[in-house]
């Protein structure tokens, strides 16, 4: 591999890690409100990608379209929140985990009746002039991915870190009792992390469906690497998940470029698995798994 | 104790099915009727494992696929290019998927909560992925064709009527061995753990080691559905062993209700029955349909105590009231 390839790998590897650092972000920000996984994450992503794809069909400019996607995932979040999550929060994890996944078969099932089985593109949002760095081409929707990215984290950690609803969240996630004594809505927390979750979400899979096409079924792949990425960084830990997803982006980047592209898939799921094996609290120790 | 009326009244579900099962190559002609019903006896067998897994030991597998599939391709590739013996590589390819099992549920059934579901999640997608890829052996998507069928001396079991007999007869077995166990010490103690592994554990049951028991039993089970199927059908490809029937697997057994064995007989009787007659309405709806009633039958489980047992008692009047108006 020469060096400019290797560069080449890279970028398409912080590409695609920012899409999964994205997406464990969502699932980080659901499970701290609730230690809820929520397994139709992914499918936020995918029904993201297609419904800007499919309002800038149906006419509208691009911006429009991508707000407008963000709006309709914001709505489909919310509705399962208060449908599903809210009367399944006093049941076991069993229930809980039942639900998410009935979601996800639901949601897939109806975006493959509304958008069809193609996988569609999205035109890029400024152009598909590639630019030149260090011999390695760099498309200008990548930079749109890792910008948008460092914006979320960096308005996430403002939220988080400075504004007083943020601080509640973080109170509910340490000690939910404790912190409706003081009185947080515990409801209204949950619900904020669900919508934020999901909107989060639905920007990364608007903004990559551009690079890598979007169809009903992409959601199950990006969902899991997500979930992986999260579990590599810490499950809790919202800049681990964010360092776990770009890690597990530039491996894959560097798989292809070494091993095959058919392998590509199966390199997060084997990452998963060892994570879980050898470390089940991830690099950063985020929250502590319970081990009998 | 054992009169012939009380073995009657304790086992006159099991009898009544046994016979009506059996008996069913005489009442139905139709080819593609008794093809069904041959399906549902190796789809009863996952779903009998996954429901003990989930129902008895409280835990979920979202990658049963996988097994399945470890059964339908090991049979496949073991007598198709070693040219073994299609019952001793049933056998094999059973072994196989246990193992498999073991490996991955050693290290997850420790850790409490989402994990065994990820990761069984993430094993299913590396299998499917191996099945796509690794060409050389599997042929990729393009699958293996030429599976022979099983035969015993004289009988040919490619014929319908005699295949349903056979697979029926291994459901049937697989069916009692489960009620046996759901029944016997080892049921009862993965009752308990269900519960409360605190509880079940201070009472001298080795937690681990029960539920470990109950993931590779289940695995076995899903193996040798995969492995009938495959001789059955004569050809295999990864497309029928991705998430989605993983998803559908689990669905059986929450639909038939996973706190007694036998939901797992209602549950594969109703997923099979079900899209047949969905696919009349809408051809693509049958997996809406059982997605959104797995989000209601665990929203609308009746729960019996906690802040949510006035709400789910509301909506229980609720439905009340429409029936009187």
């Amino acid at each position: 591999m020469t060096g400019q390839q290797f560069l080449q790998y890279i970028f398409s590897g912080i590409t695609n890690g920012s899409i999964y650092a994205l997406t464990a972000l969502g699932f980080t920000l659901v499970y701290n409100a609730t230690g809820i996984i929520n397994f139709a994450q992914g499918e936020l992503v995918m029904l993201g990608g297609l419904s800007a794809i499919g309002l800038y069909r149906a006419g509208l400019p691009l911006p429009l379209a991508f707000v407008g996607a963000l709006i309709i995932v914001l709505i489909v979040a919310v509705m399962f929140e208060q449908l599903a999550i809210r009367p399944l929060m006093a049941k076991g994890v069993l229930a809980q985990v039942i639900a998410t996944v009935g979601a996800s078969l639901a949601l897939r099932t109806a975006a493959m009746m509304i958008w069809g089985r193609e996988a569609l593109p999205l035109p890029p949002f400024s152009g598909d002039t590639p630019i030149r760095v260090l011999g390695a081409s760099l498309t200008p929707q990548t930079l749109w991915v890792v910008g948008t990215t460092i914006v979320i984290v960096l308005a996430l950690q403002f939220f988080y870190k400075r504004t007083l609803t943020g601080k509640a969240v973080r109170a509910c996630a340490v000690n939910p009792l404790a912190a409706r004594l003081m009185g947080v809505s515990y409801a209204s927390v949950v619900l904020l992390s669900f919508a934020v979750s999901g909107v989060i979400s639905a920007a990364g899979g608007a903004m990559v469906a551009p690079i890598s096409f979007m169809s009903y079924s992409s959601g199950a792949l990006l969902g899991l690497k997500g979930f992986a990425a999260a579990t590599l960084g810490g499950l809790g830990n919202p800049l681990a998940a964010v360092f776990g997803g770009l890690t597990l982006g530039i491996l894959e980047g560097l798989a292809v470029g070494l091993v095959s592209s058919g392998y590509k898939d199966a390199i997060a799921f084997v990452i998963l698995l060892l994570v879980l094996f050898v470390r089940p609290q991830g690099l950063f120790g985020g929250r502590v798994v319970e081990r009998e | 104790m054992s009169t012939p009326v009380g073995f009657w009244n304790r086992n006159w579900g099991f009898i009544t099915l046994a016979v009506v099962a059996l008996a069913m190559p005489l009442l139905v002609a139709d080819a593609y009727l008794l093809s069904i019903l041959a399906f549902m006896a190796t789809r009863f067998m996952v779903v009998i494992g996954l429901s003990l897994l989930l129902g008895q030991a409280g835990q979920i597998s979202l990658g049963h696929a996988a097994f399945v599939a470890i059964g339908a391709y090991g049979s496949a590739l073991l007598v198709t290019r070693l040219s073994m013996n299609p019952w001793l590589a049933m056998v094999v390819a059973a072994v196989l998927a246990a193992g498999v099992a073991g490996v991955i549920g050693i290290p997850t059934l420790k850790l409490k909560g989402h994990y065994l579901a990820m990761a069984t999640l993430g094993f299913g997608e590396i299998v499917f992925i191996l099945l796509v890829q690794l060409k050389g052996l599997t042929r990729g998507t393009d699958g293996i064709t030429g599976i022979p069928p099983l035969t015993l001396g004289s009988l040919d079991f490619s014929q319908p009527r005699l295949y349903h007999v056979l697979v029926w007869l291994v459901a049937l077995i697989v069916f009692r061995l489960a009620l046996n166990l759901s029944e016997s010490r080892v049921g009862r103690s993965l009752k308990a753990l269900r519960r409360s592994e605190l509880a079940a554990e201070s009472l001298g049951v080795n937690a681990s080691w029960r539920k470990l028991q109950v993931f590779m039993i289940s695995a076995v089970f899903a193996s040798l559905a995969g492995s009938f199927d495959a001789h059955y059908v004569q050809f295999i490809s990864p497309d029928s062993y991705g998430i989605t029937f993983s998803v559908i697997l689990v669905c059986s057994v929450v639909i038939g209700g996973f706190r007694s064995v036998w939901g797992a007989l209602w549950g594969t009787l109703a997923t099979v029955i079900l899209p047949e007659v969905i696919k009349r309405i809408h051809e693509d709806a049958v997996n809406l349909v059982f997605g959104i009633l797995l989000i209601l039958i665990v929203v609308l489980l009746p729960v019996k105590s906690g802040p949510l047992a006035r709400v789910a008692h509301d909506v229980r009047c609720l439905f009340h009231r429409e029936e009187r108006g």
